[in-house]
C-alpha cells in the first residue's frame, strides 16, 4: 500500500481573498486507489483547496504536481485532460443542453474522444449515476438532486484519475445515500482516485478510508477515520464553530 | 454485443425542415430570372444582414463575447477589397481575399482581446474599430472621408453584374450558415454550447475556452468581413465612416435580440423581420430608428430568447437541430 504512486501532491498551498487567509500553507498528496475524506466547519477552506487543486484559483503559494508534472501555472482544461476532475458544490450545469450533452461534452474534451467513444462514455457515466431516464432532459428543467447528480456524471464522463468531489451528498434520503455510497464504490473499484468533502460524515465513513479535517485553512488532522473524529483539535474545531 | 442504446442527430421534423430550407433556396437561386433589378437588390441586401446576424449571433450568443465594434470587420472587409481590386485583381475574387485577410487581422487581435473580459472586450472592440477607421482615411487611395469607388466593377454591364452579385451574396450567405452549422454540430459546437451556457464549468470539464472562441471571434470577422465586401460591390462607393458606422452593429444586435440569441435559426429570422421592417418604414427616417431601438429593448426585457426562443419551447420543434438524443434501445433502464 505505501508503494502506491502519488497522483496529486500539492505544497505549501497559500491562497487569500484580500486580508482573508484561506489556506495557510497546506500540504496536500493523493496517492493511487485512495479514498479521502474531507470534514471542516463552514469557511474552513475545502471548497478553496480543491479550486486551487482543480486550477480555478492560482494559488498564492505553494506548488501542485499532477502525475509527477508541475501543474501550478496549467490552466483548469488542461489539468482535466491530464486526469484531474471536480464537481463545483453550486452545480454548475451547462442549462441549454441536454443532461447527455452535458456528458458528451466532459467526454469529447476532458477525455479527448471522438464519435461512438465519446458516447459510449458519456453515457456509461449517466447509467453509473442512475441518469439515463433522463438523459433528453435539458438541464434546466432538472431538480437541484439531479444537478448534483450532473455533477458527478459530468465528472466522470472526463475519465478521471483523481476525483474531486464537493458536497454531493447533501439534501438526500437515506436510500439515495446508499445508492451515491454504491456509486462512488463502483468508482474506486474502477481504480479512481476519490478525494470527497461531505458535512454528513456517516455516509462520507461508508467510503473513506483515509479522513482528513481542515479549520481555518489549515489542516489539523489527517489519518485513520477514527482517530481522527476523536482527535481532540477536530473536536473542538467543530464545538467551537457548530454547536449541536 | 449490440448496445443498449442509440444516438439521433436528426429527426423527422428537421428533415422536413431541410427539404423546405432546399426549396426556397432552390427558388431564391431561380429568382434573378422573374424579379426586377429593384427586388434583386433588396434580396442581396438580406443575404447580407442575414450574414451578419448570423455571424453577431455565434460571436455574442454562443461565444458570449459582446462585441459593439464589428463594424471594424466590415468596414475592412470593404477596404480592403479596394485596396487589392487597386492591384488590379477582379473584384469578385478580391472580396474573398479581402475577408480571409480580415479573419488573420481578427486572429492576431484574439492574443489581445479574447483576454478582456465582459465590458472591457465590447468597449475595447468599438475603440478598436474607430482606431482602424482613422488608420484607412490616412490610405491616400481613399482620399479621407471623402472616400472612392470600386472602379473595376465598372468593367461589368449593369445588369450582369447586379446578377453576380445577387448570386455571389447568396453562395457567400450559403457558405457561412453551413460553416457555422457544421461548427455548431461538430465537437467544438459541444464546447461551443457550454461555454455559451457556464464558462466556468466548460473550463473543468476540459473546454480550451480561448481556443474555442478564438474560432468564433475569427469565423466573425470573416464573415462580417465578407458582407462589408458585399456590401460595397452593390454600393460602389467607399465612404469611410459609412462602413465604419456603429449603426452596423446596432442592426446586429436588433436581429439577433429579435429573432433568438445563442439559436441557429433565431438570428436568420430576426434579419428576415429587420429586412421586412426596413422595407416598410426605412422611409420614416428617425421613427424607423426609433422603432427599433424600442423593439430591441422590448425584447431582451419580456422575450429574452427571442421569437426563435419562444417557438421552440412552445411547440418543441428545431429545424436545424445540433443536438443528440439519446434514444434506449436494449430493455435495461
Ligand atoms: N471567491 C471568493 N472571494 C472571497 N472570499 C471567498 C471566496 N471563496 C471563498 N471565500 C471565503 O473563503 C473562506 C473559505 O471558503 P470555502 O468555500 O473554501 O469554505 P468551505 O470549507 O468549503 O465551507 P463550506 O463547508 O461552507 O462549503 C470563507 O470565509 C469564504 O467566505
Ligand atoms: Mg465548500
Amino acid at each position: 500500500m505505501q508503494l502506491a504512486a502519488t497522483l496529486l501532491d500539492a505544497r505549501q498551498i497559500s491562497k487569500r481573498f484580500g486580508a482573508l487567509v484561506v489556506l495557510d500553507r497546506v500540504d496536500f498528496a493523493v496517492r493511487e486507489g485512495e479514498a479521502i475524506g474531507i470534514v471542516g466547519p463552514n469557511g474552513a477552506g475545502k471548497t478553496t483547496l480543491m479550486n486551487v487543486l482543480s486550477g480555478a484559483y492560482p494559488p498564492d503559494g505553494g506548488t501542485i504536481e499532477l502525475l509527477g508534472e508541475t501543474v501550478t501555472k496549467t490552466p483548469a482544461a488542461q489539468r482535466c485532460s491530464r486526469g484531474l476532475a471536480k464537481t463545483h458544490q453550486i452545480p454548475r450545469p451547462f442549462l441549454g443542453m441536454t443532461v447527455f450533452e452535458n456528458t458528451y461534452v466532459a467526454a469529447t474534451h476532458g477525455a479527448a474522444l471522438q464519435g461512438e467513444a465519446a458516447y459510449d462514455l458519456a453515457y456509461d457515466a449517466l447509467k453509473l449515476c442512475g441518469m439515463v431516464p433522463i438523459a433528453n432532459r435539458k438541464a434546466e428543467a432538472i431538480g437541484l438532486l439531479d444537478r448534483k447528480r450532473l455533477e458527478l456524471a459530468r465528472a466522470l464522463a472526463t475519465r478521471p484519475k483523481v476525483l474531486l468531489l464537493d458536497e454531493i451528498g447533501g439534501g438526500l434520503t437515506d436510500a439515495e445515500a446508499s445508492e451515491l455510497v454504491a456509486t462512488i464504490r463502483e468508482l474506486i473499484h474502477r481504480g479512481i482516485s476519490i478525494v470527497w468533502i461531505e458535512h454528513i460524515v456517516h455516509v462520507l465513513l461508508q467510503v473513506a478510508k483515509r479522513l482528513i479535517c481542515m479549520a481555518d485553512g489549515k489542516i489539523i488532522a489527517d489519518g485513520n477515520p477514527a482517530s481522527v473524529m476523536s482527535d481532540k483539535a477536530v473536536v473542538e474545531a467543530y464545538l467551537g464553530s457548530t454547536p449541536e | 454485443m449490440t448496445k443498449p442504446y442509440a444516438i439521433e442527430r436528426w429527426t423527422p421534423a428537421s428533415r422536413l425542415g431541410l427539404t423546405g430550407i432546399a426549396i426556397v433556396v432552390a427558388l431564391f437561386g431561380v429568382a434573378p430570372l422573374v424579379l426586377k433589378a429593384g427586388s434583386l437588390d433588396r434580396l442581396t441586401a438580406l443575404f447580407i444582414y442575414i450574414m451578419l446576424a448570423a455571424m453577431w449571433n455565434a460571436l455574442a450568443g454562443y461565444g458570449g463575447l459582446v462585441s459593439i465594434g464589428q463594424q471594424m470587420f466590415f468596414g475592412l472587409g470593404a477596404y480592403v477589397t479596394i485596396r487589392i481590386a487597386d492591384f488590379g485583381l477582379s473584384p469578385f475574387l478580391a472580396i474573398f481575399v479581402a475577408a480571409i485577410i480580415v479573419a488573420a487581422i481578427a486572429w492576431l487581435l484574439s492574443f489581445i482581446m479574447l483576454y478582456l473580459k465582459g465590458g472591457e472586450f465590447a468597449i475595447g472592440m468599438w475603440v478598436l474599430s474607430a482606431f482602424t477607421h482613422l488608420l484607412v482615411n490616412l490610405d491616400g487611395l481613399v482620399q479621407g472621408e471623402t472616400g472612392t469607388s470600386l472602379i473595376s466593377m465598372n468593367a461589368y454591364a449593369a445588369d450582369n453584374r447586379r446578377i453576380a452579385i445577387y448570386l455571389v451574396a447568396m453562395g457567400s450567405m450559403l457558405m457561412l450558415l453551413g460553416i457555422l452549422y457544421a461548427l455548431l454540430r461538430s465537437k467544438t459546437g459541444a464546447a461551443i454550447q457550454a461555454i455559451r451556457d457556464n464558462e466556468v464549468a466548460a473550463t473543468s470539464v476540459g473546454v480550451d475556452v480561448i481556443k474555442t472562441k478564438r474560432k468564433l471571434f475569427v469565423l466573425a470577422a470573416f464573415g462580417i468581413g465578407l458582407a462589408g465586401a458585399l456590401w460595397l460591390c452593390t454600393a460602389l462607393t467607399f465612404q469611410p465612416k459609412t462602413y465604419f458606422s456603429v449603426q452596423w452593429t446596432a442592426y446586429m444586435i436588433f436581429m439577433v435580440l429579435v429573432g433568438g440569441i445563442g439559436k441557429f435559426e433565431g438570428a436568420i429570422l430576426g434579419a428576415v423581420l429587420f429586412f421586412i421592417i426596413e422595407t416598410w418604414f426605412g422611409a420614416t427616417g428617425v421613427w424607423y430608428l426609433i422603432g427599433l431601438g424600442l423593439a430591441a429593448v422590448i425584447f431582451s426585457l419580456y422575450f429574452p430568447k427571442g421569437i426563435w426562443g419562444a417557438v421552440e419551447q412552445r411547440f418543441g420543434i428545431t429545424l436545424l437541430p445540433i443536438g443528440y438524443k439519446l434514444r434506449i434501445t436494449g430493455d435495461e433502464t
